[in-house]
């Protein structure tokens, strides 16, 4: 049934159609209306699930590791603060191989304080051993959470799964979502196997004691073993997704890049303008493309050097800062092309810091300006419209 | 209850990694007494951490969580959860130290008690970390040394039982590994009850109050003789003294301090002038509890 939500509240549906067993989340603007819509879901009956409302996000995540360790399909949600907060208790969650699920509404960190779009929280948990998505679309919100179990309770995965839907943009927008149908959702989904084992008298063990090295080096090769299959499994998951509901999303969302001499790289919901700028250029003779890329973590690096090995010019935009380093997602697409022997020209661009808008008109220049600077050889990474004598708004 | 009438199993087995003479090894070992195996537990980082031992080998023969440090009442929480959502109905227990219960984890063990979470949480007390070496913690005792407090301590031991029984919570209860029968029953009554019950044992460490380890016992029956440490329970919010405490309310039925002090090596380099302070404090102690106790007389509960 199609109906208008907000991206929170698609992250609260997906969580529903799941049939979560243990929610545990502590409310951070912009997630709060996730909490919220699930208190309304479990206080009404509609999910039958336990609501533990703890007192931080520590605890949160704690939680969640106990309920899960015992067996129960978990669920939380978190954003900025509250993720780097929780963020001991992250690494815990996948080294300890639990199928938790958590949406993270993408907000900056302070100082100084600011509640907007920015991706630098989810992406300083990269290495924690999460698979990680970035969503372009609530529709792509609410499909993404629901694979997610299907992705991470997979014998071949077991890992937790971040969503990140960006604030505000996504988080407080209305879109028309088609939510499924229970009934279908429950054939994709079946409840969680008590694979490989769960915490339970009949059958006792220790979970997470100390280990010798080589055992730890051994449960380490496992767990990237796993990050390396989900790759596969992703896509598995988004093939039977697509077959039911009709809608699939892939590892990357190709964007007219197969014919395109210029590529704008990039995350989240911005890609949507990004895609309006390409067209634009499209239709004055230039053949611009968008390569959003959805899977963050682990980064289908071969997959988008074979996009990229076939364009002239690249722009990365990241929407995040590794303060001395640049963009995240640069770096990472840069060591991706490497073993190419014909790398195309890549220039990254810093921009929409703390939520700063983003327009399809700065979309079309950052196309021309990365044709320029190509012709130019100028590679150099730079802060699009950034206003250093900035003193008032 | 008598002693020969518990259970023969063993659930901490022998060949454990504890120092001579744990406490913390003792108490887990009362604990599997009371509760049988069907239970869940769950340990932060602590003593029990190592105790327990390395994979793949356990000395622990019930199902075992390990947490990270300032979580075990949050993750026992969650065990709880998933318990309650499948059914299931075993006790969950949480073993942590002074440091996960009254330091780092203070914030999730409030939170979790705040929302009267169903589990067992059980503090053994060894007032200091230990397991890093005896660093001070907020429930070492005034004047003791421990490697970070040198000269001695100079605050006093933080209150956590009268911490968690302001929260309102069905059951709080301190205790001693040296008077076992006494603790054995207040576990057993917590398993009883529904919601969040919190038991402190008094556990002293040989490695750590540096006293012989043979004395484990003797040690820890000398702190509740001489009142330094205090049995008592709470039970729906009100109080009563047990065990041998129960004798112990007028000073003069106590042993002096001094007996307890001079059996441990943390407190060697201590001055008349502190077991003034340590007197004082224990004396203030008990008028705390002769005060709830004398209120309770008077309205009649």
């Amino acid at each position: 049934m199609i109906q208008v939500l907000t991206g929170n509240h698609s992250a609260a549906y997906a969580a529903l159609l799941s049939n979560v067993e243990v929610v545990s989340a502590y409310p951070i603007t912009p997630q709060t209306q996730i909490v919220e819509k699930i208190a309304e879901f479990v206080e009404t009956g509609k999910l039958k699930a336990r609501y533990v409302r703890v007192e931080s996000e520590h605890s949160a995540m704690a939680v969640c590791i106990g309920a899960s360790s015992a067996g129960a399909r978990t669920f939380t949600a978190t954003s900025s603060q509250g993720l780097l907060y929780m963020s001991e208790m992250v690494y815990w969650a996948s080294a300890a191989r639990l199928p938790i699920v958590m949406p993270v509404v993408c907000r900056t960190l302070a100082p100084p304080w600011n509640i907007w779009n920015e991706h630098t929280d989810m992406l300083l948990v990269r290495d924690y051993g999460w698979i990680q998505f970035f969503a372009e679309s609530n529709q792509e919100v609410l499909d993404t959470i629901v694979q997610a179990y299907k992705i991470a309770e997979d014998e071949r995965i077991l890992l937790p799964v971040m969503v990140g839907l960006d604030a505000f943009t996504l988080s407080h927008t209305s879109e028309p979502v088609d939510v499924p149908e229970m009934d279908l959702v429950k054939k994709f989904l079946p409840p969680r196997a008590n694979v490989p084992y769960v915490l339970d008298p009949s059958n006792p063990f220790t979970l997470g004691n100390l280990a010798y090295p080589s055992h730890h080096m051994k449960l380490k090769f496992m767990q990237h073993t796993a990050m390396e299959n989900a790759r596969k499994v992703v896509l598995e998951v988004d093939d039977e997704w697509y077959k039911i509901f009709g809608r699939c999303y892939s590892l990357l969302d190709n964007f007219m890049c197969d014919d395109a001499k210029v590529i704008i790289l990039t995350i989240g919901s911005s890609a949507g303008d990004a895609k309006e700028a390409a067209k634009y250029l499209r239709k004055r003779g230039i053949a611009a493309g968008v390569l959003r890329v959805r899977l963050i973590n682990p980064f289908p690096a071969k997959e988008v050097s074979d996009i990229l090995s076939k364009v002239e010019a690249v722009a990365v935009v990241d929407r995040n800062l590794s303060p001395g380093n640049g963009g995240i997602i640069l770096e990472k697409v840069k060591s991706s092309l490497y073993s190419l022997k014909n790398r195309p020209f890549i220039k990254g661009y810093l921009a929409g810091l703390g939520g700063k808008d983003i327009t399809v008109e700065d979309y079309i220049k950052i196309f021309e300006k990365t044709l320029e600077s190509y012709r130019k050889g100028d590679s150099d990474m730079e802060w699009f419209s950034i206003n250093l004598e900035a003193t008032s708004l | 209850m008598n002693i020969k009438d518990l259970d023969r199993e063993e659930y901490i087995l022998s060949g454990n990694s504890s120092c001579p003479g744990c406490p913390a090894s003792i108490g887990f070992r009362l604990i599997g007494k009371a509760v049988g195996k069907n239970a869940i537990i769950v340990i932060p980082a602590s003593c029990m951490t190592i105790i327990h031992g390395v994979y793949p080998h356990t000395a622990i023969t019930l199902p075992t969580l390990n947490i990270a440090f300032a979580t075990s009442a949050a993750a026992a929480s969650g065990v709880s959860a998933a318990l309650e959502i499948k059914g299931k109905n075993y006790p969950v227990i949480v073993y942590a130290g002074d440091g996960g219960t009254a330091d780092i984890g203070l914030q999730a063990l409030s939170g979790s008690a705040e929302r009267n979470e169903n589990i067992i949480y059980i503090c053994y007390d060894n007032e200091a970390y230990q397991n890093t070496g005896i660093q001070r913690s907020s429930t070492t005792p005034y004047g003791a040394w421990t490697t970070t407090t040198l000269k001695g301590k100079q605050e006093k031991k933080k209150d956590v039982p009268k911490i968690m029984a302001s929260h309102n919570i069905p059951y709080v209860a301190t205790a001693s590994i040296a008077y076992p029968i006494d603790f054995i029953e207040k576990v057993k009554k917590a398993l009883k009850i529904k919601g969040f019950k919190y038991i402190h044992l008094h556990a002293p460490c040989p490695t750590g109050w540096r006293f012989p380890s043979e004395k484990t016992i003797e040690v820890g029956r000398l702190a509740v003789g001489t009142g330094a440490w205090i049995l008592y329970e709470i039970e729906n919010g009100v109080l009563k003294l047990t065990g041998p405490s129960k004798n112990l309310i007028e000073e003069g039925a106590r042993k002096p301090v001094q007996e307890y002090l001079k059996v441990q090596g943390r407190f060697q380099h201590i001055t008349d002038e502190m077991v003034k302070v340590i007197s004082c404090e224990i004396e203030e102690r008990w008028n705390g509890i002769k005060m709830v106790i004398n209120l309770q007389k008077v309205n009649g509960t």
